[in-house]
């Protein structure tokens, strides 16, 4: 490995000596033909070829959406459930660089990977459908800041929390490229990152729902409601745990050889734990769900067929998955609890879907329907986030838990030196 | 959750009393107060009492903004929406008191919700009246699509290069002192274009002076916060396709609050969030799995 520091023989000789070595790892691992490398590939492909006609035809020609829609499925499962999905990182380090429980460090930077690429992914995927994204630029240069919008507010907080994310898994790159220097001043910024992470976390995950307050006749009004930002932002926590929960697995089993001794044995622990943490939250959304329920007066829906939809969604995928969840902490099922988080996450998709697409303007009487390209691009996003994914860990640390080890001791080596 | 100020709340009173067609009352022009700023801003009446159906604000309209010349035929009883090639139209609907012709187009409101959820200001509320939109601002995210509460703006879904289409109340025109095109080009003067205020009184006096003609309700006088399109109807509004169930309030209020908001928690999360972290930066050396 490389090391750059004060006295490598020369800058060129540095760059040159990191530049093999990046070659080097950027070179495959493992088997090439594998069922999954060659659909997804298929799938990259062909969401190319959709992107460039929709970039040279306009939206029209790959989507459905139309005059009545202007938000499909592009929006409102990559970018508005996707980014829930991705609050798991916000919610782990503040447990762990906040509350100090270093019991779920181990976690933490699958988490934060995770999250940087959901967001670099799905809210990139924000690009995709804009009609006009040359002037993307136009709300960051300054030039026009609409700030009384609160897409605008998103906006920023994407891009300032994708910096926020990129600095608290930068150690890991630094480790990996091997520059202990950068890696320890990068390490005294991480804390400073995750305060500002958590801040911009509690305002956009709420923000996502703030988009549609200005949409209240058009949202069915079993799931309208001046309540939705806040709601947006607790159920962020569940559904963000519930994504470290069940990628937690998946990581676990496919990548069994990068995982460190600590994180081996805390694993189980850890899960039980964040179950717990998920039960209640779901338990505090489900009583917020009453209670704006209630307080709506919106009994005379619930007889509807969008009322039956609606119970759906709150019974079986709320109150379900928060009993399943305190079901399996009791009975130290991992099984339990990874069915809880997978019935927790469909619930997420279909809130933050019927919000944004299915019960959007319930009254129309032609409904919009994604096409197959919008379906394809999107889990052309989901495989591409998935590729870089699984380089990353492949070769960084992290996975495996010697950071967090010689991190707790540099921290104790510190406190010893200040108590001294 | 919304906290009403004293103020709005007043105003909101005084605006409920209006619409209680309490003659006397309904006289004051209490609506100024609220929207002081606005006074000067320009509005266009149109009374639907007077329009024949012939559809020449719709030729006058894609003439003076290059759009396609309307269809010559429409099907009877067929209700059109606009387009992004047809910024106006007029829909016949078949009511209680017999047919009556409304002509649609963007109502021009007083506090867009179109332009505060625009992140770039494209979609601009101009301080004459119109609601105009520019493109070398705009990015295509269509908020303003989603936020418009009466759908107004359209999209070149079919362009690379695509643009928000809609009434923009002839912005170039207004600004050589002329008329908007489709009040110029109405044979039957259903249209007509003046100061918000003066647009108020005729269509107050005009119902004053016809009682039994008209109903008692300027549409656009206080949906979504007072818009600068007024209607004259001699039937219910929601008999001629207008949404009766907006809000009297602004829809930029309704993302005020929690845009307030913001300030505070970025500026307030971080030092708490620093000083739990070294509360309990404790527990570190006690965790017996530590
Ligand atoms: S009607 Fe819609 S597009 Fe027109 S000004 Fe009002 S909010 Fe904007
Ligand atoms: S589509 Fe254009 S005009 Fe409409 S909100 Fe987005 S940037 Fe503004």
């Amino acid at each position: 490995m490389a090391t750059v520091s004060a006295d490598t023989p020369g800058f060129w000789n540095g760059t040159r000596r990191f530049a093999r070595f990046l070659a080097g790892e950027m070179k495959p691992r493992g088997r090439l033909l594998t069922p999954f490398n060659v659909i997804t590939v298929v799938i990259m492909a062909t969401a190319a070829v959709i992107l460039y006609v929709r970039f040279t035809r306009g939206l029209g020609s790959v989507t459905n959406l139309n005059q009545d829609v202007p938000w499909g499925l592009w929006i409102g499962f990559d970018v508005i459930t996707g980014v829930a999905f991705a609050g798991g990182a916000y919610v782990l380090t503040f447990m762990v660089y906040i509350l100090n429980q270093e019991k779920y460090h181990p976690i933490v930077r699958v988490t934060v990977l995770n999250g940087f690429l959901a967001y670099v992914f799905y809210a990139g995927a924000l690009l995709l459908d804009l009609g006009r994204p040359w002037n993307v630029i136009n709300p960051i240069i300054g030039n026009s800041f609409g700030v009384s919008s609160v897409l605008f507010l998103v906006a920023w907080h994407f891009l300032l929390y994708m910096t926020a994310e990129l600095l608290e898994f930068a150690p890991a790159i630094a480790e990996w490229a091997g520059w202990p220097r950068l890696r320890r001043w990068l390490n005294r910024l991480t804390l400073g990152a995750v305060i500002f992470g958590i801040t911009l976390s509690t305002l956009h995950q709420s923000g996502l729902g703030a988009l549609y307050m200005m949409a209240r006749d058009k949202v069915h009004p079993l799931w309208y409601s001046e309540f939705i930002p806040i709601m947006f932002f607790v159920s962020s926590i569940f559904a963000g745990l519930s994504m470290v929960i069940f990628e937690g697995s998946i990581t676990h089993r496919v990548f069994h050889h990068r995982v460190g001794p600590d994180l081996e044995r805390s694993h189980d622990s850890i899960l039980r734990g964040l179950a717990r943490i998920c039960a209640g939250t779901l338990f505090v959304y489900l009583f917020m769900e009453l209670i704006v329920f209630v307080h709506g007066q919106k009994w005379d829906y619930l007889a509807t067929g969008w009322g039956a939809w609606y119970l759906l969604e709150v019974v079986g995928f709320v109150a379900v998955p928060s009993v399943l969840f305190l079901r399996g902490v009791a009975r130290k099922s991992p099984r339990v609890i990874g069915t809880a988080a997978i019935l927790t996450l469909v619930g997420i998709m279909l809130n933050r879907l019927n919000i944004s697409v299915i019960a959007f303007k319930w009254y129309l009487p032609v409904r919009y329907v994604p096409t197959w390209q919008e379906i394809v691009v999107t889990l052309a996003v989901l495989s591409a986030e998935i590729w870089v994914f699984r380089w990353v860990v492949n070769r960084m640390p992290v996975l495996d838990d010697a950071h967090v080890r010689s991190g707790r001791l540099e921290r104790v080596e510190r406190a010893s030196a200040s108590a001294a | 959750m919304r906290r009403r100020s004293a103020v709005k709340t007043l105003a909101l009173a005084a605006g409920s009393t209006l619409a209680g067609r309490n003659l006397a009352q309904a006289r004051q022009p209490s609506h100024g107060n609220a929207l002081a700023a606005t006074a000067e801003s320009r509005a266009i009446l149109v009374d639907t009492t007077k329009c024949l159906g012939c559809r020449m604000c719709e030729r006058a309209c894609a003439e003076s903004n290059g759009l396609p010349e309307p269809a010559k035929s429409i099907e009877p009883g067929k209700l059109r929406d606009t387009s992004e090639t047809q910024f106006t139209v007029v829909n016949r609907y078949e009511t209680e008191n017999g047919p009556v012709n409304v002509k649609r187009q963007c109502m021009h409101c007083l506090q867009p919700a179109c332009a505060s959820a625009c992140l770039t200001k494209a979609m601009l509320k101009t301080a004459d009246g119109p609601v105009i939109w520019r493109g070398d601002k705009c990015m295509g995210c269509r908020f303003c699509m989603l936020s418009c509460p009466f759908d107004v703006p359209k999209f070149e879904y079919d362009s690379a290069n695509p643009r928000i289409q809609k009434c923009s109340m002839c912005f170039d025109r207004l600004r050589e002192g002329e008329s908007p095109a489709c009040v110029s080009g109405c044979p039957a003067k259903a249209t007509v274009f003046g100061t918000r205020t003066e647009m108020l009184e005729l269509g107050w006096s005009r119902i004053y002076h016809e009682p039994d003609k008209y109903v008692h309700h300027i549409y656009g006088e206080h949906e979504a916060g007072g818009t600068g399109l007024l209607y004259l109807a001699s039937v219910p509004f929601d008999q001629l396709g207008f949404r009766t169930d907006l809000s009297r309030e602004s829809y930029p209020t309704f993302t005020r609050e929690f845009l307030y908001a913001v300030p505070f928690v970025l500026t307030m999360f971080p030092p708490f969030l620093f000083a739990v972290s070294r509360a309990t930066a404790g527990y570190r050396q006690e965790d017996p799995e530590a």
